[in-house]
């Protein structure tokens, strides 16, 4: 009935890796137990347009209360692709960041950098019908967290998608070329060396607008899904 | 394969205004609650309850927990479930979620209703999407009903887990005075570990 690609742990990290304190206690330990794909894996939830208001896309402006967020002003784009190189429309992406101080408007957060009135910090999107999305937001700053002394997380943008199964759903972040506190993040070399890249945006004079934002480009690659319908 | 998986992340500490925005108080929207039955839909009422445990048997207090069911008959509200001799319900779309920090003791819960077996010979169970800050993939595991005594012996899924592990699977019922529910802990490491899927 189907072909959905496995979760290729080659590229994903370990459940526990130490220098992320945090895994060591939230990790699974044990080993998964593989089964095959059924019906219950091979669906999702599939949303549409109806879960999107007119400035989701746009963190820029949906947070507005009295004037412009501070900060320096982007587009991230790119294309959901499945394994197979093919687009993935209608895939639902959800995204939440800091703002350009490095702040999230999260009630737990507690670092000392200002909260921006006019920004939000999370939205979300659809891709279209050639599996292409766009955001515009403010870039986020980096932010000092516990994990040990003087760790800061590199800038990134948290990433939620909800592609054509449950079994394609991923959550990841989006990092920024150059950021020379990326060799530094337990979180980000967690992930294999060689599949580290891949989380890591690239500039785009073409995405740029004149005058107005810089421009990054994301591609995204979710588990391939080949089915064919199940009758009776 | 043309092209690689893009490797997952922790969905870390500050997910909630992002995901799970109104169950957490904050101003903007989310595409999703613990709610899963909001119209009429066919099916017995059940509530599901439960708390993630770490290593050292504390309870999270900012997992994200998501579900996935079918309906009562056991068919999926999914383009590719096409099984017209199992009744689509069109209000129910079989999907929730459900973050452990907004309520004193750390729960979760669910207000759905008790999916169908999806395929002959299968138990009925409900697919479960494990994320929280320190889990750098997100878990898959399973929730089997207690009361499923015929059908879960002979599942081909729970089966193939060890016999010792199986009841980290099933949740268990009680009838309260708001109805059936289900308890399903989900235990991260340690004696009790949660047995979680590759699939
Ligand atoms: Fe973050």
């Amino acid at each position: 009935m189907s072909k959905l690609t496995p979760r290729d742990w080659d590229s994903h990290a370990a459940f526990i890796s130490p220098e992320y304190k945090s895994s060591t206690l939230r990790g699974v330990s044990q080993s998964l137990v593989k089964i095959d794909p059924e019906l219950a894996e091979l669906t999702g939830p599939a949303f549409g347009q109806e879960v999107l208001g007119p400035l989701d896309h746009d963190l820029t402006k949906n947070g507005q209360v009295n004037g412009e967020p501070i900060g320096e002003r982007i587009i991230v784009t790119g294309t959901v692709f499945d394994e197979f190189g093919q687009p993935v429309p209608n895939t639902l992406i959800e995204i939440w960041q800091a703002n350009a101080a490095g702040r999230y408007v999260h009630k737990r957060d507690q670092h000392d950098a200002p909260i921006d009135p006019n920004f939000l910090g999370a939205g979300r999107c659809l891709t279209d019908e050639n599996g292409n999305y766009k955001f515009y937001t403010i870039k986020p700053g980096a932010y000092p967290w516990g994990n040990h002394p003087n760790a800061w997380r590199p800038n990134h943008i948290h990433l939620s998608l909800l592609g054509p199964c449950i079994s394609s759903r991923i959550v990841t972040q989006m990092y920024f070329p150059g950021d020379s506190l990326l060799p530094y993040d337990p979180i980000y070399i967690a992930t294999p060396e060689q599949a580290r890249e891949r989380l890591v945006s690239e500039f785009s004079l073409d995405v740029t607008e004149d005058g107005f934002a810089l421009g990054y480009i994301f591609n995204i690659v979710v588990r391939g899904v080949n089915a064919t319908p199940a009758e009776a | 394969m043309t092209f690689k998986q893009t490797p997952s992340q922790t969905v870390g500490p500050y997910f909630a205004y992002g995901l799970t925005a109104q169950q957490y108080s904050y101003g903007n929207t989310q595409i999703a609650d613990n709610q899963l039955v909001k119209g009429d839909v066919a099916g017995e009422r059940i509530r599901i309850t439960g708390k993630v445990f770490d290593g050292n048997g504390d309870a999270v207090d900012d997992a994200l927990i998501e579900i996935w069911q079918a309906n009562a008959v056991g068919r999926f509200n999914h383009p590719l479930d096409q099984r017209s001799n199992r009744a689509l319900d069109t209000e129910f779309l079989g999907y929730g979620r459900c973050g452990t920090g907004t309520r004193s003791d750390l729960s979760f819960s669910f207000d759905t209703i008790k999916p169908g077996a999806a395929q002959a010979g299968h138990a009925p169970f409900i697919t479960v999407v494990v994320m929280m800050r320190g889990l750098l993939s997100h878990a898959f595991t399973r929730i089997y009903f207690s009361d499923e005594t015929s059908a879960n012996p002979t599942d081909p899924v729970l089966s193939k887990v060890c016999a010792s592990r199986q009841s980290t699977l099933i949740a268990q019922r009680k009838e309260t005075g708001t109805g059936p529910e289900y308890h399903f802990d989900i235990h991260m490491q340690g004696p009790q570990e949660t047995v979680f899927f590759d699939v």
